[in-house]
């Protein structure tokens, strides 16, 4: 079955759709989060860039093996901004974070639009889903709802790797430390802590790098406004005529056409 | 439509309303609580109050930083900058510290110096911990020293004292609000590792606070005051290391 993107305009009432898409709490939250979650990749460099080197257990400093050298220079003199930053935007996104996961909760949110459901991991829809996501084609996907993929990475963002990197980055916390050890026990050391901090953040980069590929592929203006306003309005921008990579750039032999034909 | 929309502007003016008194009545309370950092100006102000209050407030006056054995002491400990040029300073050394005394005053019953055989002859304590600097890295030593809290309570503190503030030979001055002043793994330490403190590491009585950065653990102890106001130092900020343009709260 093709999925509907819906007329242009309501053949009762004449006005044009307006698909309600994001909730308040949903798009006061994401914005914040996006300032915070930018702050914090900054000021993260800033810091990283004093030590640039990992390392697993609880001491390391040069002159000791490192777990893992980083092809960056050493720049020091950073580190003071850099962690006056780091911590006020750590504090806007666990204000946030905080304000989502009880909002989610309480507007159905995460039930509704993140979970997947059990039909959705079925390994064929799963299947299909990833491979429109290979081939850049995730414009055939339905806009009125958060496909697979989707669901997948938001759920382990906000509920393993944000809780990771919270944690993670605490546990290096002297004082923190001294409250509940276990905390350093638990990641193994303040060094693997530290270690684990960097790689849960690099995944968030990583996470935020392919939700921006994916927002401009599916036309960036209609998407941010929507995340603005709540509502996704005049259709025949949005959901957009599919253009993807695979359209722009059409390889042979992967059979697709712009639209698909799903059945 | 319309009515949803002012709803909104309601409860979204209404929510910013009450999250503004909140926070203006929240910054009052701590600040009767001394809750509020010296660098508590401008937007990472906001963030610096946040973290020692709930540092602060989470940790409480006593929880203790994790000691470690003999076994875990760390092989390398790197030396962050050099012993103090001052002449003073090399005046003492060359007589081992002799003539060196740690003065002692500011909001106390009766300041007083006190000499290295004077500070070695109290109760000696020993902590095997954790140091990081605020680069990244970090090393476990063991530390001999006498609490601070014992010193001050020779001098006698008054009621009203709210932070002790530390002038080392060099110009790396800090400060520490009495919490951590009073803290049983505050040390003057002077002994690393079992031998006498080396001259690299702060020779001859360093701070030590456990539970914060090495930053604050300064080292070639020259004076300590104890205030109410911390405004009356330098720029206010607390130290050498926020004039700098880093934290003064290390707990991080």
């Amino acid at each position: 079955m093709v999925r509907s993107r819906g007329p242009l305009v309501d053949a009762a009432t004449g006005k044009p759709n307006v698909m309600p898409r994001h909730g308040l709490v949903v798009r006061i939250t994401h914005w914040l989060t996006a300032i915070g979650t930018f702050a914090l990749i900054v000021s993260g460099i800033a810091i990283l860039l004093a030590h640039p080197r990992l390392y697993w257990g609880e001491t390391g400093a040069v002159g000791t093996d490192s777990f893992i050298d980083l092809p960056i220079p050493f720049v020091f003199g950073h580190s003071g901004w850099g962690r006056y930053l780091h911590f006020l935007a750590a504090w806007v996104c666990v204000a946030s974070g905080a304000l989502y996961i009880v909002g989610g909760f309480a507007t159905h949110h995460f039930g509704r639009h993140l979970f997947p459901s059990r039909h959705d991991l079925a390994w064929p829809n799963l299947r299909r889903t990833i491979a429109d996501h290979v081939r850049f084609s995730v414009s055939r996907q339905s806009h009125d709802s958060y496909n697979v993929v989707q669901r997948v990475s938001y759920v382990i963002v906000v509920f393993v790797a944000g809780p990771l990197v919270l944690l993670s980055g605490l546990a290096f916390s002297p004082m923190l430390a001294s409250v509940t050890p276990a905390l350093v026990g638990m990641f193994g050391g303040q060094q693997s802590a530290r270690t684990i901090h960097f790689f849960a953040a690099a995944a968030v980069v990583l996470f935020v790098l392919v939700h921006l590929t994916m927002v401009s592929l599916t036309g960036f203006v209609a998407r941010v406004r929507a995340m603005i306003t709540g509502e996704a309005r005049d259709a025949g921008a949005w959901p957009r005529p599919a253009l993807s990579l695979s359209q722009a750039c059409p390889r042979p032999g992967l059979g697709l056409t712009p639209g698909g034909e799903e059945s | 439509m319309s009515r949803l929309l002012s709803r909104r502007r309601v409860l979204t003016t209404g929510l910013t309303a009450a999250a503004g008194l909140t926070g203006l009545g929240a910054f009052h309370a701590a600040g009767r609580n001394g809750l509020i950092p010296p660098d508590h100006f401008g937007l990472f102000g906001v963030g610096e109050t946040l973290t020692y209050a709930a540092q602060r407030i989470l940790a409480g006056d006593h929880s203790l930083a994790r000691e470690f054995s003999r076994a875990d002491i760390s092989k390398v400990i790197p030396v962050n900058g050099a012993a103090p040029e001052n002449v003073d300073y090399h005046r003492l050394l060359a007589d081992d510290f002799r003539d060196w005394r740690l003065r002692v005053d500011g909001l106390v019953a009766q300041p007083r110096s006190f000499s290295l055989a004077e500070l070695k002859s109290y109760p000696s304590h020993t902590q095997i911990t954790h140091q990081a600097c605020e680069e990244g890295w970090s090393f476990i030593a063991e530390w001999t020293g006498v609490r601070l809290s014992y010193v001050l309570e020779l001098v006698g503190v008054a009621p009203h004292a709210r932070y002790a503030v530390f002038f080392p030979f060099d110009e790396f001055w800090e400060s520490i609000d009495m919490a951590d002043a009073l803290h049983p793994q505050t040390f003057l330490a002077y002994g690393m590792n079992g031998e006498t403190m080396p001259i690299d590491h702060g020779a001859p009585v360093r701070l030590r606070v456990a539970r914060q950065l090495g930053y604050k653990s300064i080292k070639y102890l020259s004076r300590l005051t104890l205030t109410d106001s911390i405004e009356k130092f330098g720029k206010g900020l607390g130290g050498a290391n926020p004039e700098w343009g880093y934290s003064w709260w290390a707990g991080i």
